[in-house]
């Protein structure tokens, strides 16, 4: 176990009644990273979030930051006292406070003549120092969001929670808001964990994150290991866009499908013979004219840069390809592909 | 199909009730409102045969008529007022919108005992209006007897519209210029867009309206009294204090109490179908302009509704104030006035407090049972003043008596009255009435104080008192301020409940009026009346002044 770990989280579960919405979960956070719960609604994802700040009370297990603990299912260190920051997905400003005054809401404990300065640094920091004095009605969705960061950051937390932060903005301004937010956090050296549905928000905020299904954990990794390295059919399917292609195990270690013979590890349990599914992401399968391999374009969706193209195979399973703009093909039309494929990944029938 | 598993499962979690004070706070204020009228209701379940036989051979007839004339002429006329004044406010353009579209609301602030005295006292045969008609003309024959189903209709219609006026104008602001352009965009007129697709759109929210104006008619007891028009408000005070006969009062209370929950029903079906297509402000550009005799007309239109219904009543309540200014204004006068600012103080914080604990109970939980114990809590008012004040009379009786027989032997206290007397009955019974009209201002404040906000404040460090008075105070004070203003000016200007349970002495405006105007000592009435309204005046003024007016 590693002890510098801030956050430990030790085989943790809650249940309502008989709904276990947490189950035996762990996970670890050193000091200074950002970690990331990814999962659709309904997960649990949110719930752990409530109980790593204290709004209630776990069935199991045992919650520990800095090295000590501050909830078991006996103890429960009140919210207030843990020294952690949240961010609400509603951002929770408080309506009859300026932003200064919301921003200083936290800083009772500094001396006085600290906390102006204080608060003015967290405003340029957000990049709001001229709003101060204005409401929080008075401010856009993505300023509002801004002042909540600045507002948990004031009283120097340990560890930042934030829940399903940009869940409230649109896609544009999420993505360039959750860069932002990132680099703010960095600045300041925060640790913090983000809770979010969303899996361009993570990639693009989180150093490490942790795919939740069922109340579990499934995979914690980073997010070039849970795209390209996915451990189960369930983080293959959540994580990006993919489909998965049967092949037929011919010896070990190699696969036969429809788009010819691949090469790579396979799970330990699968034998010569049995049938396996292949996952193929859309930037595995490459255009080209030259290639023997014809497929059917099915749909195509412009999407700028690229086009994703539905194909069907031969053997009428359908495959995606991301090929590059400029090859416009009509529907109906066959194109070449090749595979391009880094890491085979296999996942037994059952 | 889904009453019943409701009902079951409110039965089902009462036991979970004692474990939550907050849930106990809900439970209690529903079972105020519930008591009254589940005694009212029962007398309807054991009749007494002799008091039916009197009430069905010598009045039941006549009151049903005379309901019924009431409900349809009010209604009819509010919804031709109101909602016609509403479209033109909300979506046209003409001559002076702006101030009649605020003026419109005024006449809110006459209650209509007082519009219908005014009405008597001016239009009457031996008022102004015919002399002058007699001296000019001979004959003032011809002229509409005020004193008819039709002046009554008159009168409560003029103090009513406002209720419709506001929901139907709100509607269309909030979606008839829209829906209008969808319609026209589609091939319909105008007239067709508006007929076909704006009037059915803003159909719940009209309704709404009307069955408010129709629970206010059929609650009104002021203005039958001053016309003698016969109706169950009357009928109930006659019996009691007349016949000095509680339960046939009851058993009218509750044919009343019956006919009311059709009204309610309705209103709340109405309620739940309120949706606003699309929210966000309209915009002041897009109204639809009136030309020449058309908007001069709106203009007129409004304008002389607003005479009719607040300038020329009020003018002449001044004048007829300032007659008798120098005899009436005197130390019955004061005492009057001082009673009634007592009550209506003491009523205002206690219900207004009463709506904090209930907003508070309906933040925390969100089961069906504390939803079900908030709506009932904020049913009253829809129940006339009548039928709580006998509802709570004979409940607060029983506990009398129970108390008597209980504590006479131990204390021997002799024979008599512990609560009935006191203030209590009244207290109880305004705060039935008047609990929604604290509780929607306070719960709409309540709105902006979500859950997480506690928790927000939580992860900063601040807990129990001090986020109570750095957090929720300061959002929930402004609400606290409408809630009372609210209850405090419809206490001042209620009357039968300070009528039917008033402890001696304690004498009100209210009750002065009624005095004055059961004697048609019309000027009399006047300086009690001006007082009234000009406190009445006070609700517009402070909410439109804090731009809230539409709620």
């Amino acid at each position: 176990m590693n002890n510098n770990a801030l956050l430990e989280l030790r085989n943790v579960s809650q249940s309502y009644g008989d709904l276990r919405v947490v189950q035996d979960l762990s996970l670890q956070l050193a000091k200074g990273q950002i970690g990331c719960l990814l999962g659709p609604s309904g997960c649990g994802k949110t719930t752990v979030l409530r109980l790593i700040a204290g709004f209630e009370r776990l069935s199991a297990g045992e919650i520990r930051l800095n090295g000590a603990a501050v909830a078991t299912p006996h103890f429960s260190l009140p919210t207030e006292k843990r020294r952690i920051g949240m961010v609400f997905q509603d951002y929770a400003l408080f309506p009859h406070l300026t932003v200064f005054e919301n921003v200083a809401f936290g800083l009772h404990q500094m001396e006085k003549s600290l906390r102006g300065p204080r608060v003015m640094e967290l405003l340029e920091v957000v990049g709001l120092a001229a709003a101060a004095n204005k409401y929080p009605h008075e401010l856009s969705g993505g300023q509002q969001q801004r002042v909540a960061v600045a507002r948990a950051l004031a009283p120097s937390p340990d560890l930042l929670l934030l829940d399903e932060p940009f869940s409230n903005l649109d896609s544009d301004l999420r993505e360039r808001l959750s860069q932002e937010i990132r680099e703010v956090l960095k600045s300041q050296n925060a640790t913090a964990i983000l809770v979010t549905h969303d899996q361009h928000e993570a990639f693009a905020m989180a150093d490490e994150i942790g795919v939740m299904h069922q109340g579990m954990i499934q995979q914690w990794d980073t997010a070039y290991n849970l795209y390209h390295k996915p451990n189960s059919r369930f983080v293959a399917d959540f994580v990006g866009k993919g489909v998965l292609l049967s092949g037929e195990v011919i010896e070990r270690g190699r696969v036969m499908t429809d788009l010819g013979g691949l090469y790579g590890e396979l799970p330990d349990a699968v034998g010569v013979g049995q049938t396996v599914d292949i996952l193929l992401r859309p930037d595995d399968i490459v255009h080209d004219d030259a290639s023997k391999l014809q497929a059917t374009i099915m749909h195509k969706a412009f999407q700028g840069a690229d086009i994703l193209y539905t194909l069907r195979l031969e053997s009428g399973q359908q495959v995606l390809s991301l090929v590059p703009s400029h090859h416009n093909h009509k529907l109906g039309e066959k194109i070449g592909i090749r595979l391009e494929i880094d890491h085979v990944i296999a996942f037994r029938r059952t | 199909m889904t009453k019943a598993p409701k009902l079951s499962a409110f039965v089902l979690s009462l036991p979970a009730i004692y474990k939550d004070r907050w849930r106990l706070v809900a439970l209690v204020f529903a079972t105020l409102v519930l008591i009254p009228v589940l005694v009212v209701i029962s007398s309807f379940f054991h009749p007494e045969k002799e008091v039916w036989q009197h009430l069905y051979e010598h009045v039941l007839g006549d009151l049903l008529l005379n309901t019924l004339w009431l409900v349809l002429g009010v209604g009819a006329s509010t919804l031709l007022l109101g909602v016609s004044l509403g479209w033109l406010t909300a979506v046209c353009q003409f001559p002076g919108r702006r101030i009649l579209s605020w003026a419109l609301l005024l006449p809110i602030a006459i209650p209509a005992y007082v519009t219908a005295f005014v009405f008597i006292g001016l239009l009457d045969f031996t008022g102004p209006l015919q002399g002058w008609l007699r001296e000019a003309f001979g004959s003032s024959d011809w002229f509409p007897r005020i004193r008819s189903t039709g002046g009554v209709i008159l009168v409560m219609s003029l103090a009513l519209y406002p209720y419709v006026y506001l929901l139907a104008r709100n509607a269309f602001a909030t979606q008839g210029k829209r829906a209008l352009e969808a319609a026209q965009a589609l091939g319909h007129s105008r007239t067709s867009g508006f007929f076909r697709v704006a009037l059915p759109m803003a159909r719940p929210w009209i309704v709404g309206g009307l069955m408010l104006a129709l629970m206010e008619t059929l609650a009104d007891f002021g203005t039958v009294s001053v016309f003698n028009y016969d109706t169950f408000t009357t009928a109930i005070y006659k019996t009691w204090f007349g016949m000095f006969s509680l339960d046939a009062a009851s058993q009218l209370a509750s044919l009343l109490v019956i006919i009311v929950f059709v009204l309610l029903i309705l209103e709340q079906l109405s309620r739940s179908r309120m949706r606003y297509t699309q929210a966000g402000r309209h915009q002041e550009t897009g109204r639809i302009k009136l030309k020449g005799m058309t908007a001069w007309g709106a203009t007129l239109f409004a304008v002389t509704v607003v005479s009719i219904a607040f300038i020329v009543p009020l003018m002449q309540l001044l004048i007829w104030a300032a007659n008798v200014f120098a005899d009436d204004f005197d130390s019955r006068y004061l005492g009057f006035l001082q009673h009634t600012l007592m009550l209506a103080g003491i009523a205002a914080v206690i219900t207004a407090v009463g709506a904090l604990l209930l907003s508070y109970a309906a933040r925390r939980n969100t089961d069906s049972l504390t939803r079900t114990c908030v709506r009932i809590a904020t049913i009253g008012y829809a129940l006339p003043g009548t039928v709580l004040a006998v509802g709570v009379f004979v409940a607060i009786a029983w506990v009398d008596r129970t108390l008597l027989q209980v504590l006479q032997p131990i204390m021997q206290i002799e024979a008599g009255m512990l609560l009935q007397g006191s203030l209590l009955i009244m207290l109880v019974a305004y705060m039935a009435r008047f609990m929604a009209v604290g509780f929607n201002p306070v719960d709409s404040a309540m709105q902006r104080l979500p859950l997480s906000l506690d928790d927000v404040s939580r992860t900063l460090g601040v807990s129990s008192l001090t986020m109570l008075r750095r957090v929720h105070a300061p959002i929930l004070r402004g609400g606290m301020v409408t809630a009372l203003i609210l209850v405090f000016v419809d206490v001042m200007k209620e009357m039968p409940i300070t009528l039917m349970t008033r402890p001696f002495g304690w004498d009100t405006l209210a009750v002065r009026i009624f005095e004055m105007t059961s004697e048609g000592e019309w000027e009399r009435a006047a300086l009690p009346a001006v007082t009234l309204v000009l406190v009445g005046l006070l609700p517009i003024i402070f909410l439109s002044r804090h731009g809230n007016v539409n709620e």
